[in-house]
């Protein structure tokens, strides 16, 4: 398959980025777009050109590394996966390819299409745990949680943390991620005692760090990885008004 | 002013602004009920009613409240909005391709467009009732503006009559979104009611708005 | 060096743990916070160290090379992690899982070391609950769990097919309470690149900034070192892009010893090779194995006509599969030990049975287990590892049996630690997959995460504590000292060296070129003159890389290529190690498979005589660098026994 790609290029965070054009012919349909990047470098490695920088590392849709925007979507044309699990036979030969970084107030570009998510990092330092230090846990057994609650938590607690909520949002909102943590630990017995604090605090980090809010749009369940429901939105809103007023 | 709302937290305005807007729903049935009057040939049922929300004591507190929910409504949705236009300071080349609902991306534009009518709508009728301004028809015995002539009148002029539709189709869209985002925003959803939620949501936001059209479609035939 | 002393404890096996933690020295609360600990790594064993270390009140400053610490590659494990809680009632307890781990690492594990991680395993699992970690439960709201290979009972717990990444959110979480109290100092895309050691302790890093390109000097009284597994010497392999060995081959030059690199395993169900762009293995978790059965066609003809897509799996008759492992393996059947399970496939592609298009695939099929149990319920249990099958290959795993074979998955052999994790430069600790201490010649499923946990919440917060106890009179030392200079210029000049070749080929290219090597000489089956042949290809094609490597871009800037060429430096000198370590033991055990030691059955031949030890390699420097040095392992409590899984 032959492609044509249009690809973000920026040296630093503060130099002016552009779009490149690149041609690449013969790529196997069974490739993964990561690996059909990596093609990519090897050929401007040859011609001594700097390779596109794009964060990546498990690839297999777990560490939430990889982060691409590719024509007009986080994580390209296919849904419930991570850009290093999409494979070119989702494109069309001859097709013309367009690669953004992530966007978002709070995700500012450091190279390429590689974008610094620490503002994740930042929301969950707030609050994102469950403030027991290592030893003297009661047995694991010692308190029952429903199967629909545990199953219910781990619904949640899938998120890698990737950004394509954010990248997808009209607002760039983190909704989807902080209502993600806050989800699976508000729905276990081991996170109650906590659950307000969490929730406000989080929410507040979410606010300060420049983050857009939500309107209901539910791009980001469309998008996510994971297929995380919008409904830990809404949990995490009963959440944060009872917070408020509980 | 005390803008302290200002620094209230993303999820207190939205909660603020679903409340609102609920009760702007609910003020929108009610509005209907006395707005269906106008398709009786008998004047005195619309303006009896229109006479006691001009007079009633309750009735004025409640239209403070009203005021008050359409300009923090209003007010919230836009201190959102410029937020949210500020969050993604580089625009993405190719618009975002994500598979949603259409309209849920236009709420300030359809907000905006509701706010225009509704002031275009409180200059026909609530100015006059202020004294504001001078009734394009003489008023009741009672000295009360006679609104029931004055609607009609409207009407009469088909250049307002395409407008109102217009509007009001453009309202019927802010609703058919609101009422399901409102209910995720307050935090309730769940799998087991959503699918009445979004039922009610696109009944209210066709039957009410339908509701309203009526009435000039009522006087062209 | 001196005689290597793993000072295990005196007493009994059961008490030796106890009488540790009775007897060593601590550090008293006000002097924690004026002892510094670097921690590189934020994996499961790096992150909980931390995290822990944080509670105490040491000032800790924790490194990774991702952008977050959540992204460490501990976070790709799916199975689970193995605890003796004997909660189905099914006769486990620290004594079987004990016995399990050794006998699976077919007796080249310490006793001492061993029985400390089944001990703490139950309180890793208490931990992790209390943490909020999602275990999978059973209708009554107890913890469930799964079977895994090489046990006879069910003391698995698992969060669906993504268990690592909830440990190691688990984990990442008790680290970011720490960072928001500023115990802990996180700093990411930082990767190490140098020891410093002082008057023979170690005594900190240097770390390359990956955004900037410079290179940072970091002090610390103790340095702990958790950075994973070495398995991408292979080059294809389960582990991540980022997963390198630079950290452990570092510390090695400055004299750590490195024990039995040659000890790696291979894992045999991951999806195959499909093409020469491959950039990496995916696994299909081991738990699959409880519900799939593997077989190969019983007829040539038959693999043949699938190779050529002229017949589907589905048409060959039940009579003419061969289900390869309950016919050799009855007793433990789909679920032997992952070596076994690895040369059984290689055996029948060796032999012509294979399927798929390159004809090194196997069936792993879930027929009769979606019939038996229904697809509902299979869809539960593995929905997300069929969804990434499905994804990756453009096939249903529900309608058509899995492909798979086995591919380079974990690495047993690591830096030499003592039973309080210390290396052999004192102050110098090595944890999780980055060690060498619990697994022997192979890992049993789902006791790694056991193991790096237990390395970071439950031993290392105690045992480092016995050194620094001594160091609390040790003021925190400047970073312009001439040991530090020393070691950021030996970086800095390794680093201009690569820039400088200015060659011809990629860093990709030697990377893949050295892969090939070793998985065909080092790799699955090993033999006298492949190793020696695989040593000299190595020398090779690290002097073509010296000579002809191209790495665009500038040294003070983020570049990606200076990154791999500096993993890809260190790994082609490990290769070599790892192939010398496969050439000297003249045995076969574990994941190490001598094709000269083999029974007539094609079992593992061991030599408990002459190869009963850990081989310790010490980097002497020179022409020939690499010096043995032998702990004898003593077996107290178990019967060393063959290891028979019929
Ligand atoms: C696909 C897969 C599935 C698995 N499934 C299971 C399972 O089901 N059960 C089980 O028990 N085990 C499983 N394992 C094994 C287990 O996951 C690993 O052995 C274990 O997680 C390793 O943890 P770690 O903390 O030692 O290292 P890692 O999690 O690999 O962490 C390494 C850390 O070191 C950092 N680092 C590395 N190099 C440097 C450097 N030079 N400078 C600075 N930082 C550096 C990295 O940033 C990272 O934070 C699996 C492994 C894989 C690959
Ligand atoms: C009769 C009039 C109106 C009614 C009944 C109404 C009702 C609602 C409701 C119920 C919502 C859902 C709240 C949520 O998403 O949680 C909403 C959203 C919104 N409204 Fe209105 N509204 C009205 C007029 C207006 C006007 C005049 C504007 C102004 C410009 C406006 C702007 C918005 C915006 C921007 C949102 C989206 C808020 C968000 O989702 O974040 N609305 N409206
Ligand atoms: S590289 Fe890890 S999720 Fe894609």
């Amino acid at each position: 398959m032959d492609f044509t790609l249009k690809i973000w290029r920026q040296k630093n965070a503060k130099a002016k980025g552009k779009f490149v054009t690149y041609n690449l012919k013969d790529v196997s349909s069974n490739c993964s777009f990561l690996e059909m990047l990596d093609i990519l470098n090897e050929q401007l490695v040859h011609q001594n050109e700097e390779p596109v920088v794009f964060d990546t590392d498990c690839r297999e849709g777990i560490c939430g590394l990889c982060s691409l925007y590719i024509n007009g979507r986080p994580h390209g044309p296919d849904d419930a996966i991570t850009t290093c699990q999409l494979h070119m036979r989702k494109f069309k030969d001859g097709d013309i390819i367009v690669v953004e970084p992530w966007r978002a107030r709070p995700f500012p570009v450091i190279k390429d299409l590689m974008v610094d998510r620490t503002a994740f990092d930042a929301i969950i330092q707030e609050g994102g745990f469950i403030s027991v230090n290592t030893g003297g846990a009661p047995d694991a057994n010692a308190i029952i949680i429903p199967k629909e609650a545990a199953e219910l938590s781990m619904d949640a607690a899938a998120c890698i943390g990737c950004g394509a909520c954010v990248a997808a949002c009209k607002n760039a909102s983190a909704m989807l991620f902080v209502s993600a943590k806050v989800s699976h630990f508000a729905l276990l017995p081991q996170g109650k005692p906590e659950a307000k604090e969490r929730v406000r605090k989080m929410v507040a980090k979410m606010d300060e760090l420049g983050f857009g809010n939500c309107t209901n749009t539910f791009a980001c369940e469309v998008e996510c990885p994971k297929l995380i429901s919008v409904s830990t939105i809404a949990r995490m809103n009963r959440e944060f008004l009872w917070a408020k007023i509980g | 002013m005390n803008f302290s709302f200002l620094r209230f937290s993303s999820i207190t305005k939205k909660i603020w602004m679903s409340l609102l807007g609920l009760f702007l729903m609910v003020f929108l049935i009610l509005h209907l009920g006395i707005n269906l009057c106008l398709l009786r040939k008998d004047p005195t049922w619309f303006n009896d009613a229109a006479y006691f929300m001009g007079t009633n004591y309750v009735i004025k507190v409640f239209e403070v409240i009203l005021f008050g929910g359409f300009i923090f409504h209003i007010l919230v949705g836009i201190i959102l909005q410029l937020r949210n236009w500020r969050s993604r300071p580089v625009r993405y080349k190719i618009n975002p391709r994500t598979d949603t609902p259409f309209f849920t991306k236009y709420m300030i534009y359809t907000g905006a467009v509701v706010f225009i009518f509704l002031v275009i709508h409180l200059m026909n009728f609530y100015f006059i009732k202020l004294g504001w301004k001078e009734s394009p028809v003489p008023s009741l015995p009672n000295g009360h503006p006679d609104f029931y002539v004055v609607a009609r009148w409207l009407f009469s002029q088909p250049f307002y009559t395409v407008l109102y539709i217009v509007f009001i189709i453009v309202l019927g869209v802010h609703l058919y979104h609101s009422f399901r985002a409102a209910f995720q925003s307050l935090g309730l959803n769940h799998k087991s009611y959503n699918s009445s939620i979004e039922t009610f949501g696109i009944v209210y936001s066709i039957v009410i708005p339908l509701g309203y059209i009526l009435i000039p479609i009522y006087y062209l035939i | 060096m001196t005689e290597l002393n793993a000072k295990i404890p005196e007493g009994p096996l059961a008490e030796k743990w106890a009488n540790y933690k009775a007897h060593q020295n601590l550090v008293n609360p006000t002097n924690k916070r004026k002892l510094d600990v670097i921690v590189v790594g934020t994996g499961l064993a790096g992150a909980s160290a931390a995290a822990s270390l944080g509670e105490l009140g040491f000032t800790v400053k924790n490194f990774c090379y991702q952008d977050s610490p959540r992204r460490a590659h501990s976070i790709a494990a799916q199975g689970g992690i193995n605890a003796a809680k004997n909660y189905q009632n099914d006769g486990d307890s620290i004594y079987r899982l004990f016995y399990d781990t050794i006998k699976g690492g077919d007796y080249r594990s310490r006793e001492g070391n061993v029985y400390r991680l089944a001990e703490v395993s139950n309180e890793i699992i208490d931990h992790c609950v209390a943490q909020g970690v999602p275990f999978a439960r059973e209708y009554s709201g107890l913890l469930d769990n799964r079977s895994f290979g090489g046990a006879l009972v069910s003391r698995t717990f698992y969060a669906r097919g993504q268990t690592g990444q909830q440990l190691l959110l688990g984990a990442y979480s008790a680290l970011s309470r720490q960072i928001k109290l500023g115990t802990v100092k996180l700093y990411n895309r930082h990767e190490m690149i140098e020891l410093v050691v002082i008057d023979g302790k170690a005594r900190g890093i240097i770390a390359r900034d990956l955004i900037t390109g410079k290179l940072e000097r970091y002090f610390g009284h103790a340095v702990v070192i958790a950075t994973g597994g070495y398995g991408n010497v292979f080059y294809l392999s389960t582990n991540a892009m980022g997963s390198n060995a630079s950290a452990i081959w570092q510390i090695f030059k400055k004299g750590a010893m490195f024990a039995n690199p040659c000890f790696t395993q291979i894992h045999p169900t991951c999806i195959p090779v499909h093409g020469d762009y491959q950039s990496k293995l995916t696994l299909m978790s081991e738990s699959l194995r409880n519900d799939g059965r593997i077989w190969v066609p019983k007829n040539k003809e038959d693999a043949e006509k699938l190779r050529k897509k002229q017949i589907r799996a589905k048409e060959i008759k039940e009579e003419d599969r061969d289900y390869y492992l309950e016919r050799r393996y009855p007793a433990y059947g789909n679920l032997v030990p992952r070596d076994v399970a690895s040369r059984a496939a290689k055996e029948r592609c060796d032999a012509g049975y294979g399927v798929g298009e390159s004809g090194f695939a196997v069936y792993l099929d879930f027929e009769e287990s979606i019939g038996r149990l229904g697809k509902y319920v299979i869809e539960e249990r593995y929905g997300n590892l069929f969804q990434m099958y499905e994804k990756i290959v453009n096939e249903n795993p529900y309608e058509n049996p899995m492909m798979i074979y086995p591919a380079v998955h974990y690495t047993m052999g690591g830096i030499w630690v003592d039973y309080e994790l210390m290396t052999t430069i004192p102050g110098l600790y090595c944890l999780g997959e980055a060690n060498f201490s619990d697994h022997g010649a192979n890992r049993l499923g789902a006791s790694a995460l056991m193991q790096g946990l237990a390395d970071g919440y439950f031993v290392l917060p105690y045992t480092i504590q016995n050194f620094l106890s001594n160091e609390i009179r040790v003021p925190r030392m400047s970073t312009d000292r001439p040991e530090f200079e020393e070691a950021e210029k030996s970086a800095g000049d390794r680093l201009s060296k690569l820039m400088r070749i200015k060659g011809n080929k990629s860093v990709d290219h030697f990377h893949k070129e050295l892969g090939k090597i070793m998985w065909e000489y080092v790799g699955m089956g090993r033999n006298e003159p492949g190793l020696t042949k695989a040593i000299n290809l190595i020398r090779i094609l690290r002097d073509d890389f010296w000579k002809d490597l191209r790495i665009p871009g500038n040294l003070d800037e983020m570049n990606i290529e200076l990154e791999k060429a500096n993993r890809v430096a260190d790994f082609l000198e490990l290769a070599e190690l790892l192939a010398l370590d496969a050439l000297e033991r003249k045995e076969s055990c574990g994941g190490h498979l001598r094709e000269e030691y083999q029974t007539p059955e094609g079992e593992c031949l061991r030599n408990d005589k002459d190869y009963m030890y850990v081989a310790a390699w010490e980097y002497t420097g020179g022409n020939n660098p690499y010096k043995m040095h032998k702990e004898e392992l003593k077996y107290e409590e178990i019967e060393v026994k063959q290891r028979i899984y019929k």
